[in-house]
């Protein structure tokens, strides 16, 4: 059976050209970047090629990209690293109820250890009102964290304008921009950020490499100690083909990324119209405009969400669900749960996010098989009945 | 061998692909209804019992596969019991049934065996009440 992948926001599969361009420095090109002999100097010179490239793509200087081990070390270098740095400032930082668990969980880490947390709410779109993180302000605050997209429901947040106010006032921004980089335009002056964390692995890069942006001039400590790289920002040896694989990939991704987001976005309205017009008693979470072009995230009444994601498995689809019965967690998904959305009705999501291999047969396939798993499901719940 | 890296074994996908007894029943003699929408999980199980057996059963279910699948196999387990031994039957037991579930899902069976046990005392109630 031919496999249709839809989870691109979970992770993508690495470009043939980003392997090839990495293959090199596992093998002729192994060199320790801080070794001054002339292996040590190819590897050095790939990773501050690589460097300058990620830099020049989201409009910073190179001295102010770390490189990371992913998406979740750039969260908790930027989050702890202010924090520890700043402590004699103030103890405050503001954030959103629906960031990814990297910022969530480092947030009720530094809870446990003396700071306060504000945790701002959302509204029925998954958009934060810049106006409840001005007034959230207090003279302690060190660092706002609000991240670009929601990996979820796909709500691109108004980042500029929290930005703005934040600079205002005089506090580190963070956004983690996992869900955006190589998908939108991201520029760190435009977007007023202070640090921003990337992730190679959901833009057709490898796995286990990111990197953090860090504005000149913010304080934060280090999280590794040991031999200085990174210009003591980030000690251990540079993950030198992953590095490249990065920079590889995000610069492809910007060569394509105008294009390649109307397209998905043409698939995406697709899929959300075919699942609204064929499918009764469901519902679009997220926003409808202010949207990542390859989310679509919608809940069904009276089904569970593993049921549907399993029974889609079986025809060769491969979503994704936030909700219930998770493996990991029997709790619906935080972040519809700040939507407002009623938890019997989280149980019962699905995520759809599409990538550069997905087509409109793709999408013709889903809404093929979508409403008749619907029906058998709805037919064995005895949720359906009194509602008919 | 089942694949130790998939959820599921086969047996309980089975039973999620192809549910028994799935559906209500007219004029049923015991009911129970137990889990929360809210906690994502809720099973109806539906009785017939003659002469103090368990003659048909069937099941309406709302929830992940393996509650499913545990629903579907409470139900094949408990048809042609006597009313006595159906109270018996242990989560552990359709677990077994199952050829096993992920650690994570066992509490599914749980409420299969919840489900079932409610059906028995509500046949049991309306027996006291005729």
């Amino acid at each position: 059976m031919r496999r249709i992948y839809l989870d691109h926001a979970a992770t993508t599969p690495t470009r043939p050209e980003v392997v090839e361009a990495m293959l090199p420095y596992f093998t002729d090109a192994f060199g320790n970047p801080s070794s001054i002999y002339s292996y040590g100097q190819e590897a050095r010179k790939a990773v501050e090629e690589a460097r300058t490239k990620v830099a020049e793509l989201i409009g910073a200087r190179s001295e102010e990209i770390v490189f990371t081990s992913g998406g979740t070390e750039a969260d908790n270098y930027a989050l702890k690293g202010v924090a520890y740095a700043n402590e004699r400032k103030g103890n405050h930082i503001i954030t959103t109820s629906i960031e990814h668990r990297a910022v969530l969980e480092v947030c009720r880490f530094l809870e446990g250890r003396g700071f306060k947390i504000t945790y701002l709410p959302v509204d029925k779109y998954g958009l934060v009102a810049p106006g409840d993180v001005k007034r959230a302000i207090i003279g302690k605050t060190i660092l706002i964290s609000v991240m670009h997209a929601n990996n979820e429901v796909g709500t691109i947040e108004p980042v500029e304008e929290i930005g703005k106010i934040a600079r205002e006032a005089g506090v580190y921004f963070h956004t983690d921009a996992v869900q955006t980089v190589g998908h939108i335009p991201v520029n760190v002056d435009e977007l007023r950020v202070d640090l921003l964390a990337i992730s190679a692995h959901k833009f057709y890069g490898p796995k286990g490499v990111g990197a953090l942006y860090v504005r000149k001039g913010t304080r934060l400590v280090s999280l590794m100690h040991g031999g200085g790289q990174e210009k003591k920002c980030r000690a251990g040896t540079e993950n030198v083909p992953a590095i490249v694989g990065l920079s590889e990939a995000l610069e492809l991704a910007g060569q394509e990324m105008g294009k390649e987001a109307e397209r998905l976005a043409y698939l995406r309205d697709k899929l959300i119209k075919g699942l609204m017009e064929n499918i009764d008693h469901i519902r679009l979470n997220g926003h409808s405009k202010r949207r990542l072009p390859n989310n679509v995230n919608v809940n069904f009444d009276f089904v569970e969400g593993e049921s549907l994601l399993l029974s889609l498995d079986l025809e060769g689809v491969c979503a994704s669900t936030g909700s219930a019965c998770g493996l990991a967690s029997p709790e619906p998904s935080h972040v519809l749960l700040a939507l407002g959305v009623p938890p019997e009705q989280a149980h019962g999501s699905l995520r759809f996010t599409l990538g550069r291999e997905n087509t409109e047969a793709d999408v013709e396939r889903v809404l093929d098989v979508l409403p008749g798993i619907v029906a058998r499901l709805r037919a064995m719940s005895p949720l359906s009945k009194s509602q008919k | 061998m089942a694949d130790p890296w998939s959820l599921y074994n086969e047996k309980v996908i089975e039973h999620f692909k192809n549910p028994r007894n799935v559906g209500e029943m007219e004029n049923p003699d015991g009911v129970g209804r137990v889990g929360d929408p809210v906690c994502g999980d809720v099973m109806e199980l539906y009785i017939k019992v003659k002469d103090g057996i368990v003659v048909d059963a069937k099941f309406k279910t709302f929830g992940c596969a393996a509650a499913i699948a545990t629903s579907s196999m409470v139900t094949e387990m408990v048809k042609g019991k006597r009313v006595e031994e159906a109270l018996k039957i242990s989560n552990k037991a359709v677990v077994e049934a199952l050829d096993g579930l992920p650690p994570a899902k066992v509490h599914c069976s749980v409420l299969a065996e919840d489900a079932l046990k409610a059906a028995i005392e509500n046949y049991l109630g309306n027996l006291k009440k005729k």
